[in-house]
């Protein structure tokens, strides 16, 4: 028996160091920083692309400059709006109201959706109207919001969570109607009563969906918050970015205008690669579903 | 029939539709498990094993007949793992410690003994989708065992696995049984696997699902393959479970 051991112990331990010496750093570095360019590349480029062909078409057809400015005045308009504080102060309103409105939407959505999903019958009779929120555009929600509410920071929020929360909401019932039944059965076996069930297995079960959903919820709470910036300005309401958009079209701003496109784009974007892009891969990582 | 003890879990004629008037998938099945017994439920695919072994565990009801289980109810363990794909080995165990009531600071001195007994101390901290599937098996043996039941009812649990895997598992599950002295009823459809470990064989027939013979496998453990009694009783076990099968598919 000992003679075996000792004999098992000495067959791998050679090729293990060489492996651990040689191969294993300087793989883990390169794929890091290679999977960080392969990942950025690809856009990058396509941005440049586009770039150069907005300076092309503006050099070859010389459009009327009000109309159709070139990358350069863009750019400059960008710059001016920085330097008197406009964009910092649309972004950061915007953000803020954005990021309070989805939190908000969150607490909402997550209690209905774990009662939606456990209850058959409620989710059977409410299913049909969550959904027909959740593809009803929440911009028709503006009208809504500015007779009750008139402009205030009320009306923003009423449109995020109209919006938001019905798509939340969704996200956590398909999440869980997708556990697994083998799921349920262990729950069962091992003798799991209703709250330890949810809790311990169907939730976690059910988070990648769940993210899902959530990073879904995000994007409708900043199109709904842009929607009703848009149109509802003035009165107590700050300056967000969908402010800056209108103020634009209102000064025949071509470049400011698509400077507001441009932030609103950035702003959702970043806060996807920024917030749920990680959350999404530790979850997928963790169950070595990546 | 042996009655040295009052069975740990008695079938009276149990019968199990899934569909009201539909088709019988059990069929008026009698038999006793006694405590301490390794039975084996031998079968061919749609004979029903499993739905007996649902029954048993409670996932379903019978629909007719009676069926007297053990009242702190069945551990079970499935042919996949069905460990939870976001803890580690340890905390999967810890799982069933946690469901079964045990206080937080003692699950994970328990936990950590239970793998040791599986042999997976080593990878503890590993979750489900670093073990190998005969690891993972070894895991769910270990939190099967956490649910502290006397009986213990395995699902084809190593069906999946390659031969010599499967082989080490089964001395594994056997010295676990001997020292644990649980009762376990485990599902297969390989003759040879029933003749490893069963201290009795009930072989089932489909169409409908009931118990058409058995045999009491009075062979000293450890049995090898190639012992003449184990090679006698598996070829008449075959040769009478390919008659049943038989007359389904001919």
């Amino acid at each position: 028996m000992s003679t075996a051991d000792t004999r098992l112990e000495r067959g791998p331990a050679a090729p293990d160091r060489v492996l651990a010496e040689v191969t294993v750093p300087g793989r883990d570095q390169g794929t890091r920083r290679s999977r960080l360019a392969s990942a950025l590349a690809p856009p990058v480029l396509v941005f440049v692309g586009l770039i150069a062909l907005w300076q092309l078409f503006v050099v070859l057809a010389d459009p009327r400059p009000d109309l159709y400015p070139g990358p350069g005045e863009a750019v400059s308009a960008f710059v001016s709006a920085w330097e008197a504080g406009t964009i910092t102060e649309a972004v950061s309103t915007s953000l803020r109201r954005g990021v309070l409105g989805f939190l908000l939407s969150v607490l909402i959505a997550v209690p209905i959706g774990l009662v939606l999903a456990e209850t058959p019958w409620l989710r059977r009779a409410f299913g049909p109207f969550v959904t027909g929120l959740q593809v009803l555009p929440s911009v028709a929600w503006v009208p809504v919001a500015i007779i009750w509410f008139g402009l205030t920071d009320a009306t923003v929020f009423t449109v995020i969570l109209l919006g938001a929360v019905p798509s939340i909401i969704n996200g956590l019932v398909t999440g869980i109607a997708q556990v697994p039944p083998q799921f349920h059965q262990v729950a069962r076996v091992l003798g799991a009563g209703r709250r330890e069930r949810l809790q311990l297995i169907v939730i976690p079960a059910a988070l990648p969906n769940f993210i899902g959903g959530l990073k879904q919820g995000w994007a409708f709470a900043w199109r709904s918050l842009m929607a009703a910036e848009i149109i509802a300005t003035g009165g107590t309401l700050g300056f967000g970015l969908g402010a800056l958009l209108d103020q634009g079209r209102q000064l025949a701003d071509m470049a400011g205008v698509f400077t507001a496109i441009v932030l609103i784009l950035v702003v959702g974007v970043l806060i996807e690669i920024a917030v749920f892009g990680p959350l999404e891969r530790f979850v997928a990582v963790r169950r070595g579903l990546r | 029939m042996r009655t040295a003890a009052a069975p740990i879990i008695s079938a009276t004629n149990v019968d199990k539709t899934f569909v009201p008037g539909g088709p019988r998938v059990l069929d008026s099945i009698s038999f006793d498990v006694e405590p301490g017994e390794f039975v084996c439920l031998l079968g061919g695919s749609g004979c029903g094993k499993s739905t007996l072994l649902g029954l048993i565990a409670g996932i379903e009801q019978p629909t007719g007949g009676t069926l007297m289980l053990p009242a702190d109810g069945a551990a079970m363990m499935f042919q996949d793992s069905a460990l939870m794909p976001w803890l580690s080995a340890r905390r999967n165990v810890e799982l069933a410690l946690r469901l079964r009531g045990v206080a937080r600071a003692d699950r994970r001195a328990i936990a950590e003994e239970l793998l040791a007994m599986v042999h997976l101390t080593a990878a503890a901290e590993r979750r489900p989708h670093e073990l190998s599937g005969g690891m993972r098996q070894r895991v769910a043996l270990a939190r099967a065992l956490a649910q502290e039941r006397s009986v213990l009812l395995m699902d084809e649990p190593f069906a999946a696995l390659d031969a010599i895997t499967r082989d080490s598992l089964h001395s594994e599950l056997e010295r676990v049984w001997t020292e644990t002295g649980r009762t376990i009823v485990f599902v297969t459809h390989n003759v040879r696997e029933a003749m490893r470990l069963g201290d009795r064989i009930l072989l089932m027939a489909p169409t409908p699902g009931g118990v058409v013979a058995e045999w009491h496998i009075d062979i000293d453990r450890p049995r090898a393959a190639d012992d003449p009694r184990v090679v006698s009783t598996t070829a008449e076990i075959t040769e009478r479970l390919r008659r049943e099968m038989g007359h389904e598919h001919s």
